[in-house]
């Protein structure tokens, strides 16, 4: 699927700051971002440890509100969680006690109108659960455990997780990181692929520039703390993207150019 | 021999080797030191005399059972509502945990005065004196599992918009099953003890019964014999919610076995 310029705005941030006071400091983590991210568009978010790239996600999910500014979401101001979005973390943090399937159906029990529906239509949610993992090669791994799957797979459930309600935002932060290299690359044709498919609004967070490069559209650069955003940087490249197309020149002069700006930003 | 087998014998051969060591020593002690049966009867005597006493033994047993289950179930019912309760608020926490504390500090035995009083001399007594001993562990570990939940997984939830009530749903209370069934465990002993105790002196029934009336009548013999049924008892219920467990939270094992 191309991005359309032309879609309509989805996330919007307008001079959001944000405080906080942990350990009895205060602590200033984000300072004066503003940002429009189109429907439909695959967007990472880059920059050094700690620069508050995780608490924009934590913004637009409504886990936090802003100290100043605004957080919109199809015009609307987020005001607490939203039901049309879905989030994937670092860990998978899969719930232990249920298989990959119960797990990802979670969602469905939680968000309005599937929750209402879960207990008549379960066979139908079972199915696009199943159809999801098929999608992400999990099939037949549906009824394990976690703890039987490796870290790749509970990765790979917990993107299931995050889609199966079919929200209009996908946001991800790390969701790669703890994973070996070749499991990392292999999830991004993955993750390429469902985005394809879904066409849904992704921000993925990231301190993989490769990684920002090879997924997004558009890669936005943070300084160190107090979080702006630096740099934004526009990834024409055709896609689908494979991993031989990392080791081609417009490819490799993107993450050349990033890593200069990050190496900028940290000094 | 298949490695299933094995691992099936490792499990049973050494307590087999530990309980048969523990009663040969006991006997071989008692004939090379001569001790009275009077003072410390052989093990084979006091089975000897279970089994000529099995059927007095037996209804006593029995009624010690039924307290110890109905005052554990009780235990149980409260111990969960409770563990939920303090789990879920950290307020009611707060609020309760100094009192529960207090009424756990109180030596079960002391009660049984106080019950006999209330309720008279019977099964009552046993069976709440059953109930408070184990009803303790089986709240704190409850509430313990559902107020250590890990904010990670709390933000799983929160970013769907869950509710409180559903992260204590979906989240809390499954994950503090493991801790409850551990609790169970020892509760059920715990539970037991208790009845037995309360048999002691507020009971015209039940194996703890028996044994006063055995020892008043310097039926020594007969008292052991009611201490190994006490003991196997105690095993047995041990065993049962060990098992439970294992069916019950498979997952908190992470595929062990």
């Amino acid at each position: 699927m191309h991005m359309n310029t032309e879609s309509p705005i989805c996330v919007e941030l307008r001079g959001v700051s944000l405080n906080y006071v942990s350990n009895g400091r205060n602590v200033h983590a984000l300072q004066d971002v503003t940002l429009a991210i189109r429907q439909g568009e695959f967007v990472a978010i880059v920059g050094p440890s700690g620069c508050g790239k995780t608490t924009i996600l934590k913004l637009v999910a409504g886990l936090l509100p802003p100290t100043q500014g605004q957080v919109l979401i199809d015009g609307a101001p987020v005001k607490g969680p939203q039901k049309n979005v879905g989030m994937a973390f670092q860990n998978p943090i899969l719930l232990p006690w249920r298989t990959a399937l119960e797990n990802v159906l979670l969602p469905l029990e939680i968000v309005q109108p599937h929750r209402q529906e879960f207990a008549r239509n379960r066979r139908k949610y079972e199915e696009q659960a199943l159809h999801l993992l098929h999608t992400v090669g999990l099939e037949g791994f549906a009824d394990k455990a976690p703890y039987e799957l490796s870290g790749g797979m509970q990765q790979r459930v917990s993107l299931c997780r995050a889609l199966i309600h079919q929200p209009e935002i996908l946001l991800l932060d790390e969701p790669f990181a703890a994973l070996d290299a070749f499991t990392r690359e292999e999830l991004w044709g993955v993750l390429q692929t469902l985005w394809q498919d879904r066409g849904c609004t992704v921000i993925l967070v990231t301190h993989d520039l490769r990684e920002a490069v090879f997924l997004a559209s558009k890669v936005y650069v943070m300084s160190k703390r107090p979080g702006r955003l630096v740099q934004e940087a526009s990834v024409d490249l055709p896609r689908p993207r494979t991993l031989e197309n990392t080791f081609e020149p417009a490819f490799v002069n993107l993450v050349h150019h990033l890593y200069t700006c990050i190496g900028e930003v940290r000094a | 021999m298949s490695d299933k087998m094995r691992k099936r014998l490792l499990d049973v051969i050494p307590p087999t080797v530990t309980i048969i060591l523990f009663f040969l020593i006991w006997e071989v002690g008692c004939l090379v030191f001569g001790v009275d049966e009077f003072v410390l009867p052989r093990p084979s005597v006091a089975v000897e005399t279970y089994f000529r006493w099995q059927s007095a033994i037996w209804p006593n047993a029995l009624q010690t059972l039924y307290t110890t289950l109905v005052g554990f179930g009780l235990a149980i019912v409260m111990g969960v509502a409770l563990g939920a309760l303090i789990g879920y608020s950290e307020l009611l926490y707060k609020a309760l945990y100094p009192l529960l504390i207090g009424f756990n500090s109180i030596p079960k035995a002391a009660l049984v005065p106080v019950f006999v009083i209330w309720f008279g001399v019977g099964t009552m007594p046993a069976i709440l004196i059953a109930f408070l001993i184990a009803f303790f562990p089986i709240a704190v570990n409850v509430g313990t599992g559902i107020a250590t939940v890990e904010p990670e997984m709390q933000d799983v939830l929160r970013s769907l918009g869950g509710s409180r009530f559903d992260m204590f749903r979906k989240i809390g209370f499954p994950r503090a099953m493991p801790y409850f069934f551990a609790s169970l465990k020892v509760a059920v002993t715990l539970s037991f003890v208790g009845s037995v105790i309360a048999e002691l002196g507020a009971s015209n029934r039940g194996i703890g019964n028996m044994m006063v009336i055995a020892s008043s009548r310097f039926e020594v013999p007969l008292v052991f014999a009611g201490l190994l049924v006490v003991a196997a008892m105690g095993v047995a219920l041990y065993a049962a919610f060990a098992l439970l467990e294992r069916r019950m939270v498979r997952w908190a094992y992470r595929g062990q076995n």
